[in-house]
């Protein structure tokens, strides 16, 4: 905990860069992810991560030291590189583009892990420290390094906003955009190079075999909570921030750890509570509102019963027992007894030495399901020309979803009748 | 029955597509006139999306020309509109219905540039003429499949273009959206507008269309509706493929036969 102030105080001017760097970086590689994730080219990411490892080698080789220019131009050089050969394999041959994605991103990666074990092996000494570029090492980074990967973030931002239309068009129907004479050749190719410079920028921080999980999971995260696509890319680079300060926080507070796994680690938090949790889209937010729904069809169940047997008894405000609804009709006792309470705490029924009984709002809510129930029967077999004795299923769960509008244009339609098709009374209360 | 005319909208001109070297229209010919409302009807797999495709340049010609306006269709492109098939793209995309239907003004705007208030103006004005002012701020996933084609279609409008190009605007889509499509189209027809619509039901493309073109990998007729759609040339067109022809088209493949190919 300690640690955490002392690193939230940001006392060595050191935390301070690569805190800041982490956040740009993974922000801005968030950002041109959407569009990634948008277009559906979520592996073609991946296999760029880990193309340009090779890049990054031979950089390296070139200058004899870590060169943070001649590294990142390697990177960037054999990261496109990947891209062109995805592109034309699955033009031009019959290997389809998951297949050349799995080729390509293998063969790359591998050239890359020899060269780096042949760097590894040849004796120099400023060679150490290259294999943080595998799985990120955030602290490792030093001012020059910020330098160059910050500006590249900061230019992506910039890019990103000023085609933020175009890019859209693109992702939604490149058909279209063509047709329009938007220049498609070379939007595509300008969103390639970003993203070719997102994943030069993070492989210090995060390292080549987790980038694509920076590119794609804030965006996919974000999705979750909104239909807008600016909100999107917002929420998406704000995702990315956060994992990106946990990031640098972890490479201060545990030097030995690399630091890309614990990014992913968060960002994958982030993703798995906006999976469950988000509100409408998430699993648990949708299983609340179907919960919500049964208990209301039950509860309404229960009043529609009430009012049947008080029809049938002349007395509307009787009490009742448990045993004499279920012998009416089968709920679950414990259901019975949850829904019963409900309803009493909603001020539809009253209940004394355990039987229950209406309200007068109990017995028109009542009333007001018996009567949809019916007008659905009625509608049924008038408009649908259905038997009588095949409406009652189709009007049990018809009833629980007609608004007092849709209540209003079917009374109206079928001019108020009193009787259902099985003769009994529709009641208006 | 080809019957050519004199300052057309579109002249499609000894056109030949290819696919994987396998040609999948052969040597289309045609002239289509200004003003109308055209059907391009065909069975199943007889390229009539392809014909549509290759006069917007989306895909390479083999060999031939098009010309639209007696002009070449990358100088007349904010005159020509086109409504891609509404299953071509992904609807849980997250945009609005206005999003959507903003997207026709962007050729207008022009690169980097956002819409203006005007734009929006426009863009309401369209969707009002589709019956869908009420669902501007619809997230598009929410929307039926009738619905999606009037969004569709309210892009093309507001495109403001001379000639519409649209590919299977009737398919599935509900009665009411069907009718309400075919009025706009007569309306569009009668401000002088060329539209070519891609059509499947023989029996309302009498009502429909004035023009029509019947399309089995090679072009069968194309003519004023009365003179097309008659029993013989529809069992010429629907009567299966020539087989020849389809032969021919196999043995170019296999063969990686470029004889025919430009580059």
């Amino acid at each position: 905990m300690e640690q955490f102030w002392e690193f939230l105080s940001f006392s060595e001017p050191n935390i301070r860069y690569v805190t800041f760097g982490s956040i740009l970086l993974c922000g801005s590689a968030a950002v041109v992810g959407s569009f990634i994730f948008l277009k559906k080219k979520a592996l073609v990411g991946d296999a760029v991560a880990h193309a340009v490892l090779p890049g990054v080698c031979l950089g390296f080789l070139l200058a004899g030291n870590k060169n943070p220019v001649l590294l990142v131009t390697g990177a960037f050089v054999t990261g496109w590189l990947s891209l062109v050969a995805i592109d034309y394999i699955s033009a031009k041959s019959k290997i389809k583009e998951d297949t050349a994605i799995g080729l390509i991103l293998s063969v790359f990666f591998g050239i890359g892990i020899l060269l780096l074990t042949y760097i590894q092996h040849s004796g120099n000494a400023a060679q150490s420290g290259l294999d943080h570029f595998l799985f990120g090492k955030a602290a490792a980074m030093v001012s020059s390094d910020l330098n160059v990967f910050s500006g590249i973030a900061f230019m992506l931002i910039i890019a990103v906003v000023l085609f933020f239309k175009e890019f859209t068009l693109i992702s939604f129907d490149i058909d279209f955009a063509k047709t329009i004479g938007f220049p498609v050749r070379r939007l595509e190719l300008v969103l390639t190079t970003l993203t070719v410079l997102a994943i030069v920028a993070g492989i210090q921080a995060i390292g080549v075999v987790l980038m694509a999980a920076i590119l794609i999971t804030p965006a996919a995260a974000a999705r979750f909570w909104t239909d807008n696509l600016k909100k999107m890319v917002f929420l998406s680079a704000a995702f990315g921030g956060v994992s990106g300060f946990a990031g640098a926080f972890i490479s201060y507070a545990a030097p030995a750890m690399p630091t890309g796994p614990w990014i992913v680690m968060v960002i994958s938090v982030i993703a798995l509570f906006s999976f469950f949790f988000a509100p409408q889209k998430g699993i648990v937010m949708k299983l609340i509102s179907r919960k919500k729904m049964e208990n209301q069809i039950r509860e309404e169940n229960i009043l529609k019963l009430l009012f049947q047997l008080g029809q049938k008894d002349g007395n509307y405000f009787q009490q009742r027992s448990v045993n004499e609804i279920l012998a009416k009709r089968p709920f679950k006792p414990k259901q019975l007894i949850s829904g019963l309470a409900r309803l009493k705490k909603q001020g539809f029924l009253e209940n004394g030495d355990g039987r229950w009984k209406f309200t007068r709002a109990g017995q028109k809510k009542g009333a007001r399901m018996v009567k949809l129930h019916r007008l659905w029967e009625v509608y049924l077999t008038r408009y649908l020309r259905i038997a009588s004795d095949h409406v009652h299923e189709d009007a049990e769960t018809i009833e629980h979803i007609i608004t007092p509008d849709l209540e209003a244009k079917l009374e109206k339609l079928l001019e108020y009748p009193v009787k259902d098709p099985h003769q009994s009374d529709i009641p208006y209360l | 029955m080809i019957q050519q005319v004199e300052d057309p909208a579109v002249e499609v001109h000894d056109l030949t597509v290819t696919y994987h070297k396998k040609p999948v229209l052969w040597d289309i010919d045609l002239t289509l006139p200004k003003g109308a409302i055209i059907g391009i009807i065909g069975p199943n797999g007889a390229g009539k999306s392809t014909l549509i495709k290759a006069i917007m340049n989306l895909i390479p010609h083999g060999s031939g020309y098009v010309k639209i306006f007696n002009r070449d269709i990358d100088e007349v492109r904010d005159k020509v509109s086109y409504v891609p098939q509404k299953e071509s793209v992904d609807w849980d995309f997250p945009a609005s219905v206005m999003d959507v239907v903003l997207m026709g003004r962007y050729a207008k705007l022009g690169l980097f540039k956002r819409p203006r208030k005007a734009d929006k103006e426009v863009a309401l004005d369209c969707l009002k003429k589709v019956g869908m002012d009420a669902y501007k701020s619809r997230q598009i996933a929410q929307l039926s499949g009738g619905q999606q084609q009037r969004v569709f279609l309210a892009r093309a409008l507001a495109q403001e273009a001379d000639i519409y190009f649209m590919d299977e605007p009737f398919a599935g889509v509900d009665a009411a959206t069907e009718t309400a499509i075919i009025e706009l189209l007569r309306e569009m027809s009668e401000k002088g507008k060329t539209v070519v619509v891609i059509h499947h039901d023989i029996q309302s493309a009498m009502e429909y269309f004035n023009w029509i073109v019947l399309l089995n990998m090679r072009l069968v007729a194309s003519g004023p509706t009365a003179q097309t759609l008659i029993p013989s040339l529809l069992e010429e067109t629907y009567g299966g493929k020539l087989t020849l022809l389809a032969e021919v088209g196999n043995l170019m493949q296999k063969t990686e036969f470029t004889g025919r190919d430009k580059r």
